[in-house]
């Protein structure tokens, strides 16, 4: 029986269609992109080897190191924030009633269009007609601001749709987690005298650190790669105030039509993605597999 | 004397206790209450965009800006939805949408498969390399082989052409896909398709008749996962599409709504559209949703 099960010919069969997909549209365009990114090219006209001119070009190009700042602020708050799930998936996950429908509501706007998603907002944020001014004035602001078009405003008005875009998918992370911890921990916990603060924080939290970890990760590099939101409701403006790296990369390539340079900008997203994912696995090791 | 100053110091330890506990009983239900508020408040937060959406997709402008945002117009104004579905290109974008998504979804589903049948029941060395390869593709950023691929589809003409994306949207899922399968492979019994290797069915027919059969549950998952990526995609259709009869809802609805960018009702209408798909699924699949998004969780 080991014979039909171990011919190369139909393992090579099975393996393949996925395995030259991947090759095809993801691992050698990343190599390509490496490439590209020390050319100088127009996306038409040959290209010309330049070196690393592009990166020098980026290292002393202050609008993007504004659009890796916002990057960089948008992961940070985004990791903050994971705090406030966990605590709510702390809260869920106890002897609540309706923990399971709560936790499915909350999901909602994470299934949505980020397109969809973002016209909704911009509705939200209408400086005359949009619900958030209308309520603001109901309740005597005369003169509430309009959030997309104020310089400092504008990125702080883009990190609130996407917390109501992924508070329901980590929510949900952690509170499978927290589910999964064995009852018999806590109950003997509780014998002991413990609160409910501290079996919180000294017991549960602990012992859900790897998915926390994981969390971190994801909000961390998703919030370096956040795109589609953004480009839909500034397209990075005012002036460049709600610029992310991936938001310059397209610009610079599909309005501006620099090639080589987006390229380089890709390739960096893409190191930096990869640098980021594996320090944060290093510094925030934890005692591999917690034993119950 | 004595015992009875005993029992009236017991009777009154025994009193402050309950009254005790009948506190703490009260004060575990406040902050219960306090909770429950939390949590709704966090349920309102998460919902109420989405209700004042349907309600001003049933609004005309004047209705919009005269009645209170929470108000139901006296006549809701279907024919807003009328209006959008026929008169742009919105019934286009979204039967688009179905194919590409609905394509994509189907060899997805089968390639994962075909992968992941060979990793779990066959027999070869490496596995663990062959794995890997197919995970790495979950740490990819999108942005970083936009630039390539845009080249390479533009030399072989596709641009402007559903393979582009079907084939784009169908490699960039497999490893999410792969994923959530493996898990459930794993744990799937190997005896029934050892039973029918000894009675000598090729290994095609074990996969096709016996082995995808089983799997049915995980492969509901895994396509009402990806078919929700797939219906939301965006970057990838903006760069390859620009002929209006190729592009999908979201980007479609971006043109319609620069065109109507004053007339709330049909942008409203429009954004419904566009998300009602997945509502109604999430409605009757919450539960696989739910299911899926935990099992492939890396994606984000």
């Amino acid at each position: 029986m080991d014979q039909a099960l171990s011919s190369k010919k139909i393992i090579a069969l099975y393996l393949s269609p996925g395995l030259l997909l991947l090759l095809a549209l993801v691992y050698i365009p990343i190599f390509q992109t490496g490439y590209f990114g020390l050319m100088e090219w127009n996306g038409i006209s040959q290209m010309s080897f330049v070196g690393l001119e592009n990166y020098a070009l980026l290292i002393r190009d202050a609008a993007f190191w504004d659009s890796a700042w916002h990057s960089l602020l948008l992961a940070v708050f985004s990791a903050l924030s994971l705090i406030g799930y966990l605590l709510i998936s702390l809260v869920l996950a106890g002897k609540i009633k309706g923990a399971n429908f709560l936790r499915k509501i909350y999901l909602i706007p994470m299934l949505l269009a980020s397109v969809a998603i973002a016209q909704l907002w911009m509705k939200i944020y209408h400086p005359t007609n949009g619900i958030l001014n209308t309520m603001l004035m109901a309740i005597g602001i005369s003169d509430p601001p309009a959030w997309l078009a104020e310089p400092s405003l504008a990125l702080f008005a883009i990190f609130i749709p996407i917390i109501w875009q992924y508070a329901g998918f980590y929510i949900l992370i952690f509170y499978a987690a927290l589910k999964n911890i064995p009852e018999s921990l806590v109950e003997s916990a509780k014998i002991d005298g413990a609160s409910a603060w501290d079996i919180a924080w000294k017991i549960k939290v602990p012992l859900i650190m790897n998915v926390i970890k994981v969390t971190i990760v994801l909000a961390v590099v998703g919030s370096l790669k956040y795109f589609d939101l953004i480009y839909v409701m500034t397209n990075g403006g005012p002036n460049g105030a709600s610029e992310v790296m991936a938001s310059y990369m397209y610009g610079q390539a599909f309005s501006r039509f620099d090639f080589g340079y987006a390229s380089a900008i890709g390739f960096f997203l893409l190191v930096i993605c990869l640098m980021i994912t594996w320090l944060i696995r290093k510094v925030t090791v934890t005692d591999e597999d917690i034993q119950y | 004397m004595r015992n009875e100053a005993l029992t009236e110091k017991q009777t009154a330890l025994a009193r402050r206790k309950a009254a005790e506990q009948s506190k703490g009983k009260v004060r575990h239900k406040i902050s219960m209450t306090l909770l429950y508020i939390v949590l709704a408040i966090v349920g309102v937060f998460q919902i109420f965009p989405l209700v004042w959406l349907v309600l001003f997709s049933l609004k005309n402008n004047q209705e919009v800006f005269e009645l209170s945002p929470f108000a139901l117009p006296a006549t809701p104004r279907w024919e807003n939805y009328v209006r959008v579905w026929t008169e742009g290109n919105i019934s286009l974008y979204f039967f688009n949408s179905v194919i590409y998504t609905g394509s994509a979804v189907i060899l997805t589903l089968l390639f994962a498969s075909m992968a992941t049948f060979a990793l779990t029941r066959m027999k070869f060395k490496k596995k663990s390399l062959f794995l890997g390869l197919f995970m790495v593709g979950l740490m990819i950023p999108v942005h970083s082989t936009l630039i390539p691929l845009f080249d390479t589809f533009s030399k072989l003409d596709l641009i402007n052409h559903p393979l582009s994306i079907i084939i784009t949207y169908t490699a960039f899922n497999l490893p999410i896909t792969i994923m959530i399968l493996y898990g459930f492979y794993q744990v799937l019994p190997h005896e029934v398709e050892e039973a029918a290797i000894m009675d000598g069915a090729s290994v095609h027919r074990i996969f096709f008749r016996i082995t995808l059969p089983m799997t049915a549950p995980v492969l509901a998952t895994a396509a009402i996962i990806n078919m929700i990526y797939n219906w939301n995609e965006f970057v990838f259709i903006n760069t390859f599409i620009s002929a209006d009869n190729f592009k999908t809802l979201t980007v479609g609805i971006q043109n319609f709504i620069g065109q109507y960018s004053t007339d709330w009702g049909a942008i409203g209408a429009t954004l419904v559209i566009s998300i009602l798909p997945i509502l109604i699924a999430f409605i009757f699949l919450s539960d696989r949703i739910v299911e899926g998004i935990s099992a492939g969780s890396v994606k984000g």
